[in-house]
């Protein structure tokens, strides 16, 4: 990287990069404010199931704020985004399967 | 592929000589990336099978306010954790576990900070910033010790076994606030991503005294924040999902 240091003690620190730092705040923010929407919604509304599609969206835009901006995988290479997420997939068999296999086990107990 | 141009310009040699970086990213990088995802189908793995032993057990009927524990039904989380530390007797649901998961996402910021710091080779920057990451690693730790403290030594009023006897707290054979298995899930999936939480405070220190010797500085670069710092931001993103289906769905 920094191919100008002569010695080992002399290594130039580049300046804080400001537009970094302020997208790191704002997605500090999205996360608390979701979280806090969160909390409205578990104190307000009542339990169902559009109660819990509103949970499980809200958790998935803040998965996507932390994978995209903090693991920094929004600014990666395509192939490499794709090879993380393609094989998530997996996921949403198990979750139909075994979500509808508690319900018959519910049934027969 | 978006890289195929570039590879294009370069001789042909190259492209099959392994001069060529298609992910254009490092070997460390990748594998981090590629154990991340095992590491999430094992997590997925946890909180799916909690959604089918929940599925597989009768949900409380009736209005929140006249819920008690039972070993008939599943409890309702938010009535299993309401407790915050110093406040006793007093009905606080998921506001401990809400101060929990903004530890957590704080020393999530931090890190970033210690991988932006390292990028400019500003190590002081890194010092600092993994420092308070650890802070907040820590910090989680000692929240999740009380919490699971509270959850096996139990409430006053206890819970009816279905032989009638009453009991306090929780082990993962039985559990006063309701079906065993809630207990043995709730010490399995916390249990696991808070050994995650330490063995990530354990890489973060290393990493630490790395920059603080000087070590990284010398090599270079400042990689291995990037590295653990993808370790941390995932233990960080676990629990985002822990907090929704384990607390409050």
């Amino acid at each position: 990287m920094s191919a100008e240091h002569h010695e080992e003690s002399t290594v130039v620190v580049q300046p804080v990069d400001k537009a970094k730092v302020r997208l790191f705040m704002k997605v500090t923010l999205i996360l608390f404010v979701i979280t806090m929407i969160e909390f409205a919604i578990a104190f307000t509304v009542d339990a169902g199931i559009l109660r819990t599609a509103v949970f499980i969206a809200l958790t998935i835009v803040k998965a996507f704020y932390i994978v995209s901006e903090f693991m920094h995988l929004g600014h990666e290479v395509k192939t490499l985004i794709w090879s993380i997420l393609i094989p998530l997939i997996f996921l949403v068999w198990l979750i139909i399967a075994l979500i509808y296999q508690g319900g018959q086990v519910l049934l027969v107990r | 592929m978006s890289s195929t141009a570039v590879v294009a310009s370069d001789s042909d040699k190259d492209l099959w000589m392994g001069g060529n970086e298609p992910l254009k990213a490092s070997y460390g990088k990748l594998m981090m990336w590629f154990f991340l995802l095992s590491d999430a189908f094992s997590f997925s793995g946890l909180l799916i099978a909690y959604g089918m032993i929940r599925f597989s057990h009768p949900a409380f009927q009736g209005s929140p306010d006249e819920f008690v524990f039972s070993q008939e039904y599943w409890p309702i989380p938010e009535k299993v954790f309401e407790a915050v530390p110093f406040l006793h007797g007093v009905s606080l649901p998921l506001v401990f576990v809400g101060i929990m998961t903004f530890v957590l996402i704080l020393s999530s910021v931090t890190m970033v900070l210690a991988v932006e710091a390292g990028q400019r080779m500003d190590r002081k920057g890194v010092e600092k910033w993994m420092l308070w990451t650890i802070l907040g690693g820590l910090a989680f730790l000692g929240c999740q010790a009380w919490e699971w403290t509270h959850f096996i030594v139990g409430t006053e009023q206890g819970g009816r076994m279905l032989d009638g006897t009453f009991i306090h707290g929780a082990s993962l054979s039985q559990n006063q606030y309701g079906p065993p298995n809630f207990a043995a899930l709730f010490f399995f999936i916390t249990g696991f991503h808070g050994f995650h939480v330490f063995s990530g405070v354990c890489l973060n220190f290393l990493i630490f005294y790395q920059a603080t010797v000087g070590k990284l500085e010398k090599v270079g670069h400042y990689e291995m924040v990037e590295k653990v710092g993808l370790y941390w931001h995932f233990v960080d993103l676990v629990w985002v999902f822990v907090f929704t289906f384990f607390y409050l769905v």
